[in-house]
């Protein structure tokens, strides 16, 4: 769930990091009002959440009030990456001697939070990563042991910072950590971090993610900052397809058969159960598969929820068969999950051993399921198949042999 | 009576119906995906649900209403019109 710059800066300078004396406003003449308190000049920011914003004309400097009244009405208006603004940051203008970049994020190969820190801040950190390696230092932390200031400490001293720089930037980086942890965020950034010419340091950007899941552990800090339970946050509007899939989970309390991601590939999925849609997704892709969504069914679901997801899949265009697979063994019953998809097949008018291109569920009931399958004529496997293997004749027998890349 | 969807066929002992009015109201309660229906006394199968049966076996259990075993059926169609728990 992202947030906008001025609520991830509000969420900043509640953890104790200094930041501008900066303004929010949907209101070109408040934006005014802003620039005047804060005297001098300013920069106006347009709140999207999409990147781009200054090749856009979504930020723009102002050196008067009128000035910044004048842009703030234009940037109001303006369609950044098909969203309108939800309003302007009015900032001030930092006369900064030098940029430095913090974040922290998940990382989820480690499993583990990863602090990030480079003395080339105010652009992409994948690009400095990527040209500048020695400009980027890393410090796992624990997700069980408390912070400490010399795990940022750390991190900071691999860029070559040292001195005051060093001892000032430390309790930053530590609080942003502690954000990160605190807030449940998958993304905690500054960016740029900047340092002034009277060797103060202030957060001059920053950009939150907070896992969606954990939305209601920090109801109160979503009420303070205005965050409706109806928005979604997410990095883009939920497609068609999409919405048809909640609308199938939705409509029966029964397990689930939804949380469905579209994806542009040709191989129709319908899997689940125990972590079992990621890991089959990743098989499938492994493999060399283009997968046309992602979704998660389990929970035992009612024959009509697994139908409904199976329909909404297989009239996906460009899909022609649909690979059934669930994790390594599961308890949502292997007859209803079959039935449900082969209700599918018939009511779209399409024969089940051709659509099927693999029937993989092993648990609960599986004889009778295997029953059903048999009489339809769709190829299936028990436990003894591997998920990857599964994936791979899914690939082979959707794609053709040549697609199978391992 | 007797009804069949895609997978599952269901089969009710129209004696059994006129000879133990209290087994519409017994079958709608046990049916733990809504199959049967009582209206106004009469049973109702209802057809968009007989594919959602969970082979329970619960609507079969009849004996200590006085109703004969086998009075209800419920029907496998994907398994040879296997009966269940006749099996």
């Amino acid at each position: 769930m992202r947030f906008f710059e001025y609520e991830a800066r509000e969420i900043v300078k509640r953890s104790g990091i200094p930041v501008t004396d900066f303004g929010f406003t949907t209101d070109a003449a408040e934006a005014r009002t802003i620039a005047e308190r804060i005297g001098g000049s300013t920069v106006i920011k347009s709140q999207v959440l999409t990147g781009g914003r200054m090749k856009a004309g979504g930020v723009k400097f102002a050196d008067t009030p009128e000035e910044a009244q004048a842009h703030a009405a234009d940037i109001l208006e303006l369609e950044i990456n098909g969203q309108m603004p939800r309003g302007v940051l009015v900032d001030p203008k930092a006369d900064v001697k030098q940029e430095y970049y913090a974040g922290v994020v998940w990382d989820g190969t480690a499993k583990k939070p990863v602090i990030l820190f480079s003395d080339m801040g105010g652009i992409d950190i994948e690009d400095v990563a990527r040209e500048h390696p020695a400009h980027v230092g890393r410090v796992h932390l624990s997700n069980i042991l408390p912070l400490s200031d010399y795990q940022a400490k750390e991190c900071i001293a691999q860029t070559g910072v040292t001195g005051k720089a060093l001892q000032r930037l430390t309790p930053i980086v530590r609080k942003l950590a502690q954000l990160f942890v605190d807030n449940d965020m998958v993304l905690a950034e500054i960016n740029p971090l900047a340092e002034m010419h009277d060797g103060s340091f202030i957060a001059l950007d920053a950009h939150m993610d907070m896992e969606s899941e954990a939305r209601g552990r920090h109801k109160q800090l979503l009420k303070d900052l205005g965050v409706g339970d109806d928005e979604t946050r997410m990095a883009r509007e939920p497609t068609e397809f999409e919405l048809a899939g909640e609308a199938v989970d939705n409509a029966s309390h029964r397990g689930v058969a939804g949380n469905v991601t579209e994806f542009d590939g040709n191989i129709g999925l319908v899997i689940g159960a125990g972590g079992g849609s990621l890991t089959l997704f990743d098989a499938v892709r492994a493999h060399g598969g283009k997968p046309a969504n992602y979704c998660e069914i389990g929970g035992n679901p009612s024959v009509e929820k697994a139908c409904g997801l199976a329909k909404l899949v297989l009239q996906k265009p460009g899909v022609d068969k649909i690979a059934v697979m669930m994790s390594i063994v599961s308890n949502t019953r292997v007859d209803i999950v079959a039935r449900g998809v082969i209700k599918a097949c018939l009511e779209l008018d399409m024969d089940p051993a051709e659509k099927i291109a693999i029937f993989r569920i092993p648990g609960a009931w599986e004889e009778e399921g295997f029953k059903i399958l048999e009489k339809y004529g769709i190829e299936y496997a028990d436990r003894s198949v591997s998920m990857h293997e599964a994936a791979r004749r899914a690939v082979a027998k959707i794609a053709g042999p040549e697609a199978v890349t391992t | 009576m007797r009804r069949d969807a895609i997978f599952i066929g269901i089969e009710v002992d129209q004696g059994a119906l006129d000879e133990h009015s209290e087994l519409p109201a017994h079958l709608t309660q046990v049916c733990p995906v809504d199959i049967y229906r009582e209206t106004e006394g009469a049973l109702e199968i209802v057809a968009e649900n007989i594919d959602e049966c969970v082979l329970c076996g619960l609507c079969l259990d009849t004996e200590h209403l006085g109703v004969a075993v086998g009075a209800v059926k419920v029907i496998k169609l994907y398994d040879d019109c296997a009966v269940l728990g006749a099996e």
